[in-house]
């Protein structure tokens, strides 16, 4: 089955059209839970980025060999297997980030987006563009968690990836854990909003 | 026959004295109170003066004899039976606490054990998961799930059954294998690997023997059950359980509360959310959103339970 997209479609499929978070709503709870800063999101985003890739190139490369009845547990174990990698090699290396993102880093694994590039795309296609995929989905999430660590930070604390820019605090209830709800919501709205706008413009509605 | 029952009554006595000497001159009740507060209640009145003497009491944690805790101060009651250690750390209740007392006659009086009764330990849990740690609103975990099956109440309710048993059984298994493979043959390691296999092999556990037991409950859950793998509170469940290497009851305790917590959510988000169908909402905010936002104030309303303590 071949693919007609190239690799940089890939990737900005993975960023714009299909963002994991502001588009398919899918592995929410990071998002919601410990975005606070952008430093948090972007190590997440990391993580995430590399199960997402070894994981898409794994399948990928022995799609042929996987019995299609047993191709779920497959794909968990496969998960499972780079997310203890990832969270060794964090405890490890980035003791302090680790800490910070707490029971996350192992939470990988049941991550619903990936999961899904797995059944989806990589266990049709070639090893090639299941990198490319992962890579996009990877980045998609990487950019949404910056995205909403940006805003959170620099609103609740005056600061960017920890250094003072603004000299105060315009709102502070955004870096309280509750807000991450409304910091999400918020900005689903707001894409929502330019969607809307930009069909109007085209006449479309 | 005579010599028989000397014997018995010496053995008695001999096993009874310890017992009957602490109750005879020694503290008859002891418990925590306030956050840093230990209150030993005794028989008779004693000296205030003698009682108010820091040196006289050395208290610890019973798994770290080493660490004395350090009194700040020392009030008694009027009445001079009431005596409340004062510490200047508040104590982990959850511990059993050791208080050794020196008497006026240089006598030390060892080991009056401080502790919280096992079942309110365990209740505590129970509560702690249900509302005060709510694994959706105060720890943001399973919120693809959540925000996907809370849009009509009987869907709500029969997933928050369905996940509420596979987590008990789920969790519960995990701990056999952490406790008797895991950890005695040290391949702590392969907790992710291990845990989300047992989920799996649950749900599709569950899966046959509903559909094979009660096909009329299969019919109207056996939806849900695809979507208990993919959901993160199952796999965060023994993770916690691994990290604060709990025992069987307690596990069971934080399963059985962090299902009851899910449905609990689920429940009220789904009411919420069948009558926001019938509201006037701004077209931007349609549908996931305004969800969002909602869950927000549910997890500002749920901030009040933190510090809740019934036990």
């Amino acid at each position: 089955m071949a693919n007609d997209k190239t690799s940089m479609q890939l990737i900005s499929r993975g960023i714009l059209s299909e963002n994991p978070i502001f588009k398919l709503a899918l592995s929410m709870c990071p998002a919601v839970g410990i975005s606070t800063t952008v430093i948090n999101g972007l190590m997440l985003g990391v993580a995430v980025l590399f199960v997402q890739v070894f994981s898409s190139v794994t399948i990928s490369l022995f799609k042929n060999k996987i019995h299609p009845r047993i191709r779920i547990p497959t794909y968990t174990l496969t998960i499972a297997t780079w997310v203890t990698v990832i969270d060794l090699a964090l405890a490890a290396y980035l003791p302090d980030a680790y800490a910070r993102m707490g029971i996350f880093v192992k939470l990988i694994v049941a991550f619903a987006i990936i999961t899904m590039r797995l059944e989806m795309f990589a266990c049709k296609e070639s090893v090639n563009d299941s990198f490319w995929d992962g890579l996009g989905m990877g980045l998609g999430f990487m950019v949404g968690m910056v995205v909403i660590g940006f805003v959170r930070e620099l609103l609740g604390s005056g600061a960017i990836f920890g250094y003072d820019v603004l000299g105060f605090k315009p709102l502070l209830f955004f870096i309280l854990p509750s807000a991450g709800f409304f910091v999400v919501g918020l900005m689903m709205a707001f894409f929502n909003w330019i969607e809307l706008a930009y069909k109007r413009t085209k006449g479309k509605i | 026959m005579h010599r028989i029952l000397t014997y018995w009554t010496a053995a008695l006595l001999f096993i009874l004295a310890p017992v009957c000497l602490h109750a005879a001159d020694f503290v008859s009740e002891q418990r925590f109170g306030d956050e840093n507060e230990i209150i030993l209640t005794y028989p008779a009145a004693i000296d205030k003066t003698v009682a108010q003497n820091p040196a006289r009491y050395t208290v610890f944690e019973e798994a770290d004899p080493d660490i004395r805790l350090e009194i700040q101060k020392i009030d008694v009651s009027d009445d001079g039976r009431k005596v409340s250690l004062l510490f200047k750390e508040s104590l982990n209740t959850a511990k059993t606490h050791v208080v050794s007392v020196r008497g006026d006659d240089g006598r030390e009086i060892e080991g009056i054990q401080v502790k919280k009764s096992y079942l309110g330990y365990l209740l505590s849990i129970l509560i702690s998961a249900l509302l005060v740690n709510n694994f959706v609103f105060t720890k943001y975990l399973g919120l693809c799930v959540f925000f996907g099956t809370s849009k009509r109440k009987t869907t709500a309710k029969g997933m928050g059954v369905v996940f509420t048993i596979v987590m008990v059984v789920s969790a519960l298994m995990s701990w056999f294998f952490y406790q008797f493979i895991l950890i005695p043959y040290d391949l702590n390691f392969l907790q992710i690997v291990v845990f989300i296999g047992l989920v799996s092999l649950t749900v599709q556990a569950v899966d046959t023997i509903l559909r094979k037991v009660n096909p009329i409950l299969f019919n109207s859950f056996g939806v849900f059950l695809v979507l208990v793998i993919a959901n993160c509170v199952i796999i965060a469940v023994p993770l916690i359980m691994a990290s604060n290497n709990y025992n069987f009851a307690e596990t069971f305790m934080l399963s059985l509360g962090a299902g009851g917590g899910f449905l609990l959510a689920l429940y009220l988000m789904s009411s919420v959310r069948e009558r926001l169908d019938l509201a006037n909402i701004p077209p931007t905010f349609k549908g996931l959103p305004i969800a969002f936002i909602v869950a927000g104030q549910f997890a500002m309303a749920f901030l009040g339970f933190s510090g809740l303590q019934l036990f």
